[in-house]
């Protein structure tokens, strides 16, 4: 029998052992968006216009492609971590909920690496 | 109610009346939701720009419809309530504004806020012929 009480073998566990690190992880991304993403509203405001010539010369700037990647790497990690909140709430039954979340998960880092490789295809000048 | 089988945590909206407090609070999570739709335009966006100048003309064709417009309208306020609420939220973590005044009134500061920030927005966006 262990003399630790109920309640301290199971303090900072979380439901599934590892809540604490989504929820910071979800904080830490959303300080990083509100810095990125007010930069890139920022930078769609400057920017004269949404030419082809304009956008694509514009994320090629060593500066905005970083950002840019940033930017899109962190959104879409956010989006993953707050939409699983959502589908843990929301989707009923144990092995729904895990089709859900993993399909999520796949369109999410889909989403992310195309995003990323697009933009290092123009910033490294290989677009057609 | 008695039976501690049943003595377990309830959901707020079963508890308490409704308050525009409530309606905020669900906000976050509905515009986040959509923010999640819209990196799917966004990406589109990045990817036709990297296909080359046709692909980008298609892209702008597609960004022309008035439903898109209406979309992306509904998408940039979605982002500025969701950023503001964020805010919000992260002052919550730290253990600060929970007072109902204080709850409240940055409450309407971020609603309203948002919905400043998206006029500014298309404001800027259609003085500049862009839309």
């Amino acid at each position: 029998m262990s003399l630790r009480s109920p309640i301290g073998r199971v303090l900072g566990l979380g439901s599934a052992g590892d809540g604490v690190g989504h929820w910071w992880t979800l904080r830490v991304t959303s300080v990083a968006l509100v810095l990125l993403g007010l930069w890139f509203v920022f930078a769609l405001v400057r920017m004269p216009d949404t030419s082809y010539e304009t956008v694509t010369a514009w994320i090629a700037m060593p500066v905005n492609a970083v950002l840019l990647s940033l930017l899109i790497g962190t959104m879409l990690y956010h989006s993953m971590l707050g939409v699983q909140e959502v589908i843990e709430d929301y989707v009923a039954g144990h092995g729904a909920k895990i089709a859900t979340k993993i399909l999520l998960q796949f369109i999410h880092f889909l989403l992310g690496a195309l995003g990323i490789f697009s933009v290092l295809r123009i910033a490294f000048g290989s677009a057609a | 109610m008695s039976n501690p089988k049943y003595e377990r945590p309830l959901s707020p909206f079963m508890m308490y009346r409704w308050q525009y407090t409530n309606t905020l609070s669900i906000l976050h999570r509905v515009t986040g939701c959509a923010l999640s739709v819209g990196t799917l335009l966004f990406v589109y966006w990045l990817v036709a720009a990297a296909s080359g100048a046709e692909a980008y003309a298609d892209a702008q064709a597609v960004f022309a419809h008035p439903l898109i417009k209406v979309l992306l309208v509904g998408f940039s306020f979605a982002f500025f309530y969701h950023l503001l609420n964020g805010v919000r939220h992260l002052a919550w973590d730290t253990g600060h504004g929970f007072e109902k005044k204080k709850a409240r009134t940055s409450g309407w500061i971020a609603f309203l806020g948002a919905v400043a920030l998206t006029a500014l927005l298309w404001f800027v966006l259609v003085r500049r012929g862009e839309v």
